[in-house]
């Protein structure tokens, strides 16, 4: 029998049967759809944190001192002795980070307050959106000057123009020099929840003298790997523990995000995977009913000339018809599902994961196969005189 | 055209034997028009699913057009059916989510046989039987004297040397029964070889040669 033809009469019983297939294919299609969401979920929350990460700048190394002595401690010479001495490093930004209340009037928010130095803006790759960035001046002199994030301006500043206003951190008041440009939405906790200061300032408000930490941006994507033994050379030289600091590059924390990301995919769409053979199964007993229901059809069949081949290719083909068309609407409803689900809240990246797409669809067939043949087995075994006696 | 050779056929029923055809010999020839008339449970039935390929003796021979059938599997006897074999049944069997057309292309499907020429053929079959504005009925829409018309234009469709009627008046009126032996009758002028089994004697005497069964055996 024509394959083509064995189609067409799949596509047909699924017409004159139009209600007790999409209850077949509804296993199937929550078993498809629940796999792309599931990868489809875990690629976009993995997505959104890289993006994160890569936000901080390509080619950066990060320095986190742990110690805290009152006496020993990387300072500004240091840092600038370092980024004089290696070629390959084009700026260093130092840190002095720690939560604290910042006022303006009756609003108050509680944030992150950095010290840092004019190469904030250098080595983060971000630049102020309003007004200026802190300058060299703002440092030397320890001027009262703040910089803030978007987080903050609308927490503070709801109505008006930050620019000029004063703010207060532990009861001393800062004027507001420049808004940071947006790098997470203004979302709470990112680095748009900020506010910046002198470093030289901090140091005295902050009641912090020691850098806590740094970050040094590479020449290149190349050397940064060689950077990051400097930087730890540097801190072996002053600490002599390497228990006493943490240096790593975006580029091993971007490694170690994708391993995450690889497994979580995995084991959400194993998950998943669990109802697609449960639909599986649908399929395998609406085509034993659907045998039953038309054994006088198989016999009829059978006695003008289908051999139990033609028959179990019609039933197998019926089978992987229904598979089929389940799986595509499986598809097309996780695909709204991210759109418009996951992708409208705007926490987490939409990604559809074509490998996992086409993942799901293959496993969806082969199992519409597998399921399929049990039935069409049966029904390719019927004794023809048997089947035509059945009424 | 068919010649059976002592054919047995053996059913087991607990510990007994039971012979539902005990040692059948009978020859029919091309052309011919041959009843074969027998009371229920005379075995009449079993004769015709041997006769029609859809089972195969348990001792004895089958020559159909020479060839000996109670020795190919499944498959052989599948093709056999399809080329050889035209059925017509009492209860029509046609497959009821087809269009007539449809259900007289089935056969044609089954060899392999193009669409273009699948529709050309079933259009000439359902001429011959005098359907051919009722193309795209389904049989729901067709009279039962209709439907069984369309069963025998599929019968017809391969061109079979044997047209297999099992008691094909048997669920029609007997105004449909009278039409559809006298295209019986036109088909056989025609040159098929018709074999119709009935228990009914009015209608078997129609044929050229009468065949009775009588507890599994032959009494000419």
């Amino acid at each position: 029998m024509n394959i083509l033809f064995a189609y067409k009469m799949a596509i047909q019983s699924i017409i004159d049967n139009k209600i007790r297939s999409l209850l077949t294919m509804l296993g199937v299609i929550i078993g498809v759809s629940a796999v792309i969401v599931a990868v489809g979920f875990a690629e976009g929350s993995m997505q959104t944190i890289t993006n994160k990460v890569e936000g901080m700048g390509s080619n950066t190394v990060t320095a986190y001192i742990t110690s805290r002595s009152a006496t020993s401690g990387v300072t500004m010479e240091d840092l600038e002795k370092l980024d004089k001495d290696n070629d390959n490093i084009v700026s260093i930004a130092p840190y002095i980070i720690k939560t604290d209340i910042v006022k303006s009037g009756k609003n108050s928010k509680n944030t992150y307050i950095t010290g840092t130095s004019s190469n904030y803006e250098d080595v983060q790759g971000t630049t102020v959106s309003s007004g200026r960035f802190i300058n060299d001046n703002d440092i030397t002199k320890s001027l009262k000057v703040a910089v803030i994030g978007t987080a903050v301006e609308n927490e503070l500043f709801p109505t008006e123009d930050p620019i000029g206003k004063e703010i207060s951190i532990n009861g001393v008041k800062f004027t507001v020099i420049g808004v940071m440009g947006a790098v997470a939405n203004g979302a709470e906790g990112t680095d748009d929840d900020i506010v910046l200061i002198p470093i030289t300032v901090a140091q005295r408000v902050l009641k912090i003298s020691q850098i806590t930490t740094f970050m040094v941006s590479a020449s290149s994507k190349e050397t940064v790997d060689l950077v990051m033994s400097q930087v730890q050379n540097f801190l072996y030289k002053i600490y002599n523990d390497d228990s006493k600091y943490i240096v790593f590059s975006q580029e091993a924390i971007l490694s170690v995000l994708g391993d995450i990301s690889d497994v979580m995919s995995l084991v959400l769409g194993s998950i998943a995977a669990i109802a697609l053979v449960v639909g599986g199964i649908g399929i395998m007993n609406i085509m034993l009913v659907s045998v039953s229901e038309r054994t006088k059809e198989i016999g009829i069949r059978k006695a003008i000339g289908a051999t139990n081949k033609d028959i179990l290719v019609q039933f197998l083909i019926e089978s992987l018809v229904i598979a089929g068309i389940g799986g595509i609407i499986g598809i097309i409803i996780a695909i709204l599902i991210i759109k418009f689900g996951i992708g409208s809240t705007g926490l987490i990246e939409p990604v559809y994961s074509i490998p996992w797409i086409i993942a799901a669809f293959t496993i969806c067939l082969t199992i519409g196969i597998i399921f399929g043949l049990i039935p069409a087995n049966k029904a390719a075994k019927l004794n023809p005189i048997d089947a035509l006696r059945n009424e | 055209m068919i010649n059976l050779q002592h054919v047995y056929k053996i059913y087991k029923l607990g510990n007994n034997d039971v012979y539902a055809l005990n040692d059948i010999s009978l020859e029919i020839k091309q052309h011919e028009f041959v009843s074969i008339i027998g009371p229920s449970g005379s075995g009449k039935s079993t004769l015709m699913h041997i006769l029609g390929c859809l089972d195969v003796p348990t001792k004895g021979k089958y020559f159909l057009d020479d060839i000996d059938v109670s020795l190919k599997d499944d498959q052989e006897l599948a093709y056999i059916r399809n080329k050889k074999i035209g059925f017509v049944f009492q209860g029509f069997n046609l497959l009821p989510k087809l269009t007539a057309i449809e259900n007289v292309e089935l056969p044609l499907i089954y060899s392999n046989i193009s669409q273009k020429e699948r529709t050309q053929k079933a259009i000439e079959a359902l001429s011959k039987v005098g359907l051919e504005n009722r193309l795209y009925h389904k049989p729901t829409e067709l009279s039962g004297g209709q439907q069984q018309r369309v069963a025998i234009a599929r019968a017809l469709i391969g061109n079979p040397p044997i047209i297999l009627a099992d008691e094909p008046t048997g669920n029609l009126d007997s105004a449909s029964g009278v039409e559809v032996m006298e295209l019986f009758h036109k088909l056989h002028e025609m040159g098929n070889t018709i074999i119709l089994i009935t228990h009914d004697s009015n209608i078997a005497k129609q044929a050229s040669r009468i065949i009775k069964i009588m507890d599994g055996k032959v009494q000419e």
